[in-house]
């Protein structure tokens, strides 16, 4: 794991030397910053999404057997009204508990 | 020189009138205004910063809590703040070898999260061109989304290569330093709380808040949907694959979009 993080690390510092370093005159390529846009949305919708409606491998959306979906539903309500991490992960985490407590 | 500061409020918006009364009125002594203009820098990066604070320190701790949890344990945990620095990618990594994903995999995938900075770098490139090599080699690790947006922005107000290079310091600094201690803070916490309460869900509830800026457009809330679909369907494969496949999709899918011309 030690060897992975280090690798994860060089890895990213190269990231952000690369034009500044690297590149110095050139600009980024058109065939590279179409792609690059669609990074973040994708990765992590292929993150969040299973990890709210299959977090023990199998598709489940009652809360009582699995309350991670209607907490990461409240959740996901509070991210798009409010965009604060504080409150979507206090009004995440308070949700799951008491979907735990109630079923 | 404190109301000045004070008047900016928002982080750049006013910069450049409160900068450059305070120049001219050192501008009197040659010595003393170089020197000036490095602290002047650093300080309205470190200001600059100081907002976004309220969103990155809670960040932080969610982040040690979650690695104290896990199979990547505290010290490791804390370790990634100072050899990533990057708050996604280190939460994909502590998740992915938490789940017992194959190293190949936990690195591609962080990597892949991590992969935006090249943007970044391609957008600052031209302003770093005029600032010593050394800097040009160091100042890159504190680069950040956060560190990103405060330069770019006032970059295009203050052209002077000394009072940028002292900002970009100031603004990675900024972060870098509270973004340890509350790392460390999360690790001090997370080892005190019970496993049962389920701290790790927390990964996916941050995740949500970054997802909601860039699903704005329409080819990224379906880039996003797409992948996390492929990505539920592909749960199965091995290696964690599922979720670079579910990646993969999802990037297709925007790009196709655009290319199509939707908005």
């Amino acid at each position: 794991m030690w060897i992975s993080v280090a690798v994860i690390g060089a890895g990213t510092y190269l990231t952000r030397l690369s034009f500044i370093g690297f590149f110095g005159e050139r600009e980024m390529p058109r065939w590279m910053e179409l792609p690059l846009r669609y990074v973040a949305p994708a990765v992590l919708g292929a993150i969040v999404l299973p990890a709210i409606v299959q977090p023990e491998g199998v598709i489940e959306l009652l809360p009582a057997v699995n309350p991670r979906f209607l907490a990461g539903v409240i959740a996901a309500v509070v991210a798009y009204k409010w965009r604060s991490v504080s409150l979507v992960v206090a009004v995440g985490m308070g949700s799951l508990w008491l979907i735990e407590w109630v079923f | 020189m404190l109301i000045a500061a004070k008047a900016r409020g928002i982080p750049g918006a006013l910069a450049a009138p409160g900068w450059s009364l305070r120049w001219r009125t050192l501008g009197e002594q040659d010595v003393q205004q170089r020197t000036d203009i490095r602290q002047v820098g650093f300080t309205d990066g470190i200001q600059a910063m100081a907002p976004l604070l309220l969103a990155v320190v809670p960040f932080g701790l969610v982040l040690g809590v979650a690695a104290a949890g896990s199979a990547i344990g505290g010290g490791l945990g804390t370790a990634t703040s100072q050899i990533i620095f990057a708050g996604a990618a280190q939460l994909v990594t502590i998740q992915l070898f938490d789940e017992g994903a194959a190293a190949v995999i936990v690195i591609v995938t962080a990597l892949v999260v991590n992969i935006r900075h090249l943007m970044y770098s391609a957008a600052l490139a031209p302003h770093f061109r005029e600032f010593p090599r050394r800097s040009r080699l160091l100042l890159p690790y504190l680069l950040t989304d956060q560190a990103f947006a405060l330069s770019i922005l006032q970059f295009e107000k203050i052209e002077d290569p000394v009072y940028r290079r002292w900002f970009f310091l100031g603004v990675g600094l900024g972060l870098w330093l509270p973004w340890q201690g509350a790392t460390i803070a999360g690790v001090l916490l997370g080892a005190q709380i019970p496993e049962s309460l389920g701290l790790e869900f927390a990964i996916p509830l941050v995740f949500l808040v970054l997802l909601i800026p860039v699903i704005q457009t329409r080819p990224g809330l379906t880039s996003a949907l797409v992948g996390g679909i492929v990505a539920v369907a592909a749960h199965g494969a091995p290696f964690h694959l599922g979720l670079v496949v579910g990646a993969v999709a999802g990037v297709v899918t925007g790009v196709t979009l655009e290319r199509m011309g939707e908005p």
